[in-house]
């Protein structure tokens, strides 16, 4: 039950046996490693280790990388499902025969690694073959090296200008804007742009540049040849880096079966350096190491008689000291163990705090089943859940948890939905009406039925709202009373109690409010005194009590009417209740739309499609949003309306030494 | 007179349309903006999908209540088959029933959008708080139920009146 009590543990073995017992340990995963401080001057120091989880660490970066690469080249592929399967277990001996292969894995990554750099490189070069293709396509026509030196005075000038020109207009315009020599020719012409030759003396050079310039003169690739050789020349060697790039992509394709072997290196690495980091906690000497941890009381005595019966060390059990922080291990019962992950996403039980699993456990299948209160839905949620709690074992535990929630959360909504008379809302009464004619069948609720009593369903949810809030403060009085506080208990709890609870009772005597509510009843007599007596000494209680930590009276009384202020926060923790209502009418007026809307072609063929049809996508996505609303404001009701009566958590989770890894875990078979 | 005694229906229905038009465009807004902010978390870390999904669609609930308020309408005053008979002064009932879903609807969806944005936010930072994420913009939430119940009961309640 609850937070499991721990014991702090020293193993004291050899040297020769460290790694042996680091290895078991980390196998089971049943130890958390407590750093251990060096002293001045002893025989024991820390051993550096810092050398070995790099080199681990880089060697998991290496897997890593080659997994990347083939995930990129040899796409794997996932079945729909496979996020449910969890690790892959290895026994003991299957990964000593694995990790023997370790250095040839390693080189196959590096070998994949290699490739993908290799490919990298080929493809980088790619872009600027293809521009010069580019830039030589309108100069293919030239029959001279673009880099022609001309002759002995005169010079080649390659050039284009953005638009279309002739020879002629560009002969003139060197002629009228120059006083060079020139012959021009064009290579070749477009809307776009003109690519020409010019020859000219060498001392004009400059000049009918400076004149094209103003034109938009744009040079020539900077290439050498012939362009029309050029290109060829360029596009073998294209085609030449596609093969090589082809090649080297079957190559790596070819290494798409080592995955597997991949991922275990990654793993592997990353257990090594787990191991390194247990290392560097623990103090060495000469000859002994010293080992120091926590582990939970129940697996202690089992855990030291099987290290000392295989190893040679010394093991020593001790309870932890007050005040340490200790971790937090929760185990509960197979009905409860499921919300822990809730507790945890809210946090751990702080030192000293209970548990609030047990007591949140019902409450939370209660409201969810409320909320979602479709039996239909419950049904599918359920069966989902089983399916794939049977189908995938080796689940990992949060995983586990959570569907395992929702199991029990869809058993509760099944209950509530058969209590409201709701499958899929009012599926069966509008089937039976459309298509056999029979306006008379319909699933009639055990209970009643919210959408057309909506005010009892708020009484409902309003009584529920109270036994939940007076639970929580139930664990609060406990929770005082076991620590020895029983005024604090008192104080916070029981005149809250007579406070609240008269203040109810008071309403119920009040002809006024029972009406409203549709009660039925009204108190009067002997309950209309009890109750205003009630509520007077938990009102003075609370203004007397709730500043005690003041000594100045006149301010502890300031202190307490604001404490008694408080009641309105009561007032808006039960309306909050009133979710249960909207939620659980959400759910099934939209599933009563979806049903409508399905039979509005009435009993014929296109109106049994339609139906179908609006009845699958209808109601998945009436579940969907449903279902996530209720997880949403169940939470809600647990941890502002509920834990904010008693708990407060700030526990740290206990974090074992063990296999922290993606793909594998080593684990004996348990048979 | 007779114009207006026939308007009983026109203003009901005013409202329930009302009521899905002015918190459907709420939720639309705010499920723009956490699917904008749950992109790019996403983007960055694809894991985190399922976790801002259901941060992304928080905003989106208004939207359906005032679907819901808005087809408890249209059944009530007879659209969805029956007789459409409503007096004046019950149209008008059901449009003033019809508001609170219409404009907290609207409201709180927008301002629960930002505070989901901003428990994305948290997530990309720690995802491990996604349960305390969760919470802040569940907060705001509590308001748009409060309108729903508020126009549920008098819907159901205007009903049974005799005018």
């Amino acid at each position: 039950m609850a937070v499991m009590p721990m014991k702090q543990v020293l193993i004291c073995g050899m040297q020769q046996d460290q790694s042996a017992v680091l290895a078991d340990l980390q196998q089971q995963g049943v130890l958390e490693i407590r750093s251990l401080k060096q002293e001045e001057g002893g025989v024991f120091f820390q051993k550096d280790t810092a050398k070995n989880r790099e080199e681990a660490g880089q060697t998991a970066l290496l897997a890593e990388q080659a997994l990347a690469v083939l995930d990129q080249y040899v796409p794997e592929k996932k079945e729909l499902l496979s996020f449910f399967e969890g690790r892959i277990i290895l026994s003991p001996a299957e990964y000593e025969a694995k990790a023997a292969h370790r250095q040839e894995i390693q080189s196959v990554a590096e070998q994949i690694l290699s490739l993908s750099k290799q490919i990298g490189v080929l493809e980088g070069e790619i872009p600027k073959l293809e521009q010069d293709l580019m830039a030589l396509a309108p100069w293919e026509k030239l029959d001279l090296p673009l880099d022609a030196p001309g002759t002995k005075h005169t010079v080649f000038l390659f050039g284009s200008v953005p638009r279309a020109v002739t020879a002629q207009d560009l002969m003139r315009l060197l002629t009228e804007q120059s006083e060079a020599e020139v012959d021009v020719g064009i290579v070749s012409s477009s809307k776009e742009q003109t690519c020409f030759w010019i020859c000219c003396f060498k001392e004009k050079k400059q000049e009918v540049e400076a004149v094209l310039q103003q034109e938009g003169l744009i040079k020539a690739p900077e290439l050498t040849g012939i362009p029309a050789k050029k290109r060829e020349e360029l596009s073998l060697k294209l085609k030449e880096k596609k093969e090589a790039i082809a090649a080297l992509t079957e190559e790596i394709r070819c290494l798409g079966s080592v995955r597997a072997d991949l991922q275990f290196l990654q793993d592997a690495s990353q257990m090594a350096k787990e191991r390194a980091n247990a290392q560097q906690e623990m103090l060495q000497s000469q000859n002994v190491f010293l080992l120091s941890g926590y582990l939970t009381a129940k697996e202690a005595p089992m855990i030291q008689a099987e290290l000392e019966k295989r190893f040679d060390v010394f093991v020593e059990l001790n309870d932890p000291a007050p005040g340490e922080d200790v971790p937090v291990v929760l185990e509960n019962h197979p009905l409860v163990a499921p919300v822990e992950g809730i507790v945890e996403s809210y946090s751990l039980p702080g030192p000293g705090e209970r548990d609030p699993s047990a007591v949140m456990a019902p409450f939370y299948y209660i409201l969810f089943g409320l909320m979602l209160s479709d039996a239909a839905y419950g049904l599918i949620m359920s069966t989902a859940c089983g399916i794939c709690l049977k189908k995938f074992p080796h689940m990992e535990q949060g995983t586990k948890k959570f569907l395992q929630m929702f199991f029990w959360c869809g058993i509760s909504t099944i209950f509530w939905g058969l209590m409201f008379g709701s499958f899929f809302g009012d599926a069966v009464n509008v089937i039976a009406t459309t298509f056999f004619h029979r306006p008379d069948i319909r699933l009639a609720p055990l209970w009643f039925e919210p959408v057309s009593l909506p005010m009892k369903m708020l009484v409902f949810s309003f009584v529920l709202g109270i036994i939940h809030l007076f639970t929580g403060l139930g664990m609060k009085l406990y929770e005082c009373i076991r620590s020895g506080h029983v005024a604090d208990g008192i104080y916070d709890a029981v005149f809250w109690y007579l406070l609240v609870g008269g203040a109810i009772l008071y309403l119920l005597t009040m002809s006024m409010f029972t009406n409203m509510l549709n009660l039925g009843f009204t108190l009067s007599g002997v309950a209309v005194y009890l109750s205003a007596a009630m509520v007077l000494v938990g009102f003075v209680g609370i203004v007397l009590t709730s500043g005690r930590e003041s000594k100045n009276w006149g301010k502890r009384l300031l202190k307490g009417l604001y404490g008694a202020y408080g009641i309105t926060s009561y007032l808006s923790d039960i309306l909050s209740y009133s979710r249960l209502l909207a939620l659980g009418l959400a759910t099934s007026v939209i599933s009563t739309v979806f049903n409508q809307m399905g039979s509005m072609l009435g009993d014929t063929l296109p109106g049994v499609i339609l139906f179908i049809l609006v009845f699958v996508i209808g109601h998945a996505l009436n579940l969907a949003i449903n279902a996530m609303g209720a997880y949403v404001h169940t939470n809600r009701l647990q941890f502002v309306e509920f834990f904010g009566k008693f708990y407060e958590g700030g526990g740290r989770k206990f974090s074992p030494f063990g296999i922290h890894t993606k793909y594998f875990n080593v684990k004996e078979e348990t048979k | 007179m007779e114009i207006l005694s026939n308007m009983g229906v026109v203003i009901a229905l005013l409202g329930a349309v009302l009521a899905a038009l002015v918190a459907g465009i709420g939720s639309a807004i705010g499920v723009g903006m956490t699917g904008e902010a749950a992109a790019g978390l996403v983007s960055e870390d694809p894991a985190q999908f399922s976790k801002v999904l259901v941060l992304q669609l928080l905003p989106g609930t208004q939207g359906i209540y005032g679907l819901l308020i808005g087809f408890i309408t249209l059944t009530q005053i007879g659209i969805m088959g029956g007789s459409a008979d409503i007096s004046l002064v019950k149209g008008v009932l059901y449009f003033v029933a019809c508001l609170p879903m219409a404009l907290v609807g609207y409201k709180s969806a927008i301002r629960q959008a930002r505070a989901s944005v901003a428990s994305i936010g948290l997530v990309a930072k720690r995802p491990d708080q996604f349960g305390k994420a969760m919470i802040f913009p569940a907060m705001v939430e509590t308001y748009a139920i409060l309108a729903l119940l508020i126009s549920i009961l008098a819907i159901f309640g205007i009903n049974s009146l005799a005018i």
